[in-house]
């Protein structure tokens, strides 16, 4: 029987000729990363394992992005115990304040995960790698550190949906529409321990942004992983990025789906996830008079470069709203330097923003922006929960850069072609 | 291995920003993450719960983010078993990991409320709510996710040369 995409890359990554969903497998990874929450517990299980070494420096990477530069004494410690065991182990992959920027965008931008890698994260969005044609998917802290002691990690091979997009994306909408649409339709769970794999001939449409956020939604709709096949975007986008060689694998022509979904791109709105769930949708022409107090565009989700020009273009020259309060955070250094030789950041300030250093800080609600009670924020995160930004009473309202930047102008959640006009 | 104790419920998508907030993780001491366990979404959880009760959930449990400190929360709460009708898939293998307990079965969820006598056989896969009396089979694990629970969690299996 034929395999699917991400089924290929697991095979080829345990030896096997052909897998089925369902099986068990061990298999070897390219890349075991972890960020300043899950590695300080990855550490303390890896020393339990009783392995001395870890089992390739190469291949394992830290990024301290969720709660620095330190938030407070507990951060900080946290943040020690993983650069002492990165110094202890020799490990260069090791990215603090200066040298870091959110994992997910800075992990491809470094060329750490290219095309074709079996890549696990302790961090929930490891499957944004699934742009570049990488089966990634997130795991905790315990798996992280049997990686690291061994270079494995064991797998039920997941069966999957295909998602066949076709068409072209209109003005104003974009890859965080087309996955909050998708995640309306089908649910938070609605492909629960299964692969989303994207095709049809709409893919060659979408930027690489806009597929780094869908991958990076994938885990929103409960999937382990979603997947894009190598094209010329993405052989373009390794020309740039990739450090060693890549590996292209396409789904056998008789693979097994579960569901074949088509979704036409043309037709797609700018779509707002409502709290509490990213399921939660609703087109932006149906949104109604949402007052806000608070705009964040950035994070993995949403703070690529081409994420902050599209903000940028609706901010620029015009202030934002009063008692708005507006925080951009470009996702990585190279993003951020990018930015302000632009002039970007320049416009933001004028325009009332503030412009961050790279990290999670908000969309978790660790620092940098958390919610009071009462309070809105219009957010091109990936996350609504109950209290994911503060208080238990406060709201997340999940949409794309350009609405949370027209919004930004408003005070209130705003179709950008009303600011645009 | 039988598990028994007080039903605690909850409904679907039970998230890990709620079963341990991110403002906790700049700890990873199970002791001080049991102590915030649940409070965004049952402040009565921490001063009711007792050591040995089985916590029930509907769809999607422990979906949201990879922290581990959510099953750890949970564990180091005094919870014995995890009782969903499904689980997310991160909290899924976080749990069998670090040596949670869970069972996947909708009908026992469907068949239990708040504060019901329950014990779960877990190696034969029954479950039993003592109030109502009525049993419930859930699909046991296969043989290599047994082995690692049966060690106690996936640190403890490698040191045991159980999984290399």
């Amino acid at each position: 029987m034929g395999m699917t995409l991400s089924q290929k890359i697991l095979a080829a990554h345990c030896g096997a000729d052909c897998l089925e969903a369902g099986q068990l497998v061990l298999c070897n990874l390219d890349r075991i990363h972890g960020n300043d929450v899950t590695s300080p517990v990855a550490v303390k299980e890896f020393a339990k394992m009783g392995t001395e070494n870890v089992f390739d420096k190469d291949k394992v990477t830290m990024v301290m992005d969720h709660f620095v530069p330190n938030k407070d004494i507990k951060a900080a410690t946290q943040c020690k115990l993983c650069r002492d065991f990165c110094i202890e182990h020799g490990l260069e992959g090791f990215y603090d304040v200066g040298r870091m920027g959110i994992e997910h965008a800075l992990l491809p931008e470094s060329g750490l995960v290219v095309s074709g890698d079996l890549a696990i994260g302790a961090d929930s969005h490891t499957c944004t790698y699934g742009a570049l044609g990488a089966f990634s998917t997130g795991v905790g802290s315990t798996d992280m550190a049997f990686g690291m002691a061994t270079g494995k990690a064991w797998f039920k091979v997941p069966s999957a949906i295909k998602f066949v997009l076709k068409g072209k994306l209109p003005e104003n909408v974009s890859g965080k529409d087309v996955i909050l649409h998708i995640i309306g339709k089908i649910g938070v769970d609605g492909a629960l321990y299964r692969s989303m794999e994207f095709v049809g001939d709409g893919v060659r449409n979408l930027s690489m942004s806009d597929r780094f956020t869908i991958c990076n939604m994938a885990i929103e709709a409960g999937a382990k992983n979603g997947i894009f096949e190598v094209d010329e975007k993405t052989i373009e986008y390794e020309k740039e990025h990739a450090k060693r060689e890549l590996k292209i694998y396409h789904a056998d022509p008789d693979a097994q789906y579960d569901e074949v979904i088509e979704i036409d791109l043309s037709s797609l709105k700018p779509t707002v996830a409502f709290p509490h769930l990213p399921e939660n949708t609703h087109t932006i022409d149906e949104v109604g008079d949402i007052k806000i107090d608070q705009v964040v565009i950035g994070s993995c989700t949403n703070g690529l470069y081409d994420d902050i020009k599209t903000a940028w273009e609706i901010i620029k020259g015009h202030k934002v709203a009063p008692y708005v309060r507006v925080i951009i955070i470009p996702a990585t250094h190279k993003v951020y330097l990018r930015c302000m030789e632009e002039g970007f950041i320049k416009d933001f300030i004028e325009a009332g923003c503030i412009v961050s250093t790279p990290t999670c800080g908000p969309c978790l609600g660790g620092y940098m922006g958390v919610l009071a009670k009462g309070e809105r924020c219009v957010s091109t995160t990936n996350r609504n929960f109950v209290g994911r930004m503060g208080d238990v009473e406060s709201e997340v309202y999940l949409a794309n850069p350009a609405v949370a930047a027209a919004s930004a102008l408003t005070g209130r959640i705003t179709d950008p072609k009303e600011v645009l006009r | 291995m039988i598990k028994k104790g007080n039903a605690i419920k909850y409904g679907d998508n039970v998230d890990t920003d709620v079963i341990i907030p991110a403002r906790y993780l700049n700890s990873s001491d199970p002791e001080f993450l049991a102590s915030h366990c649940m409070e965004d979404l049952d402040s009565t959880f921490a001063s009711r719960k007792k050591d040995g009760d089985i916590m029930v959930g509907g769809f999607n449990f422990g979906c949201g983010s990879s922290r581990e400190h959510a099953p750890v929360s949970i564990k180091a709460s005094g919870i014995s078993v995890v009782i969903a009708k499904s689980f997310a898939r991160i909290f899924y293998r976080n749990a069998i990991n670090i040596g949670l307990a869970i069972v996947e079965c909708p009908e026992a969820v469907d068949g239990i409320s708040d504060g019901d006598v329950v014990s779960a056989d877990l190696s034969a896969g029954v479950i039993t709510n003592e109030t109502t009396g009525k049993t419930y089979h859930a699909e046991p694990f296969p043989e290599f996710i047994q082995n690692i629970i049966s060690a106690g969690g996936l640190a403890e299996a490698v040191k045991k040369g159980i999984i290399k």
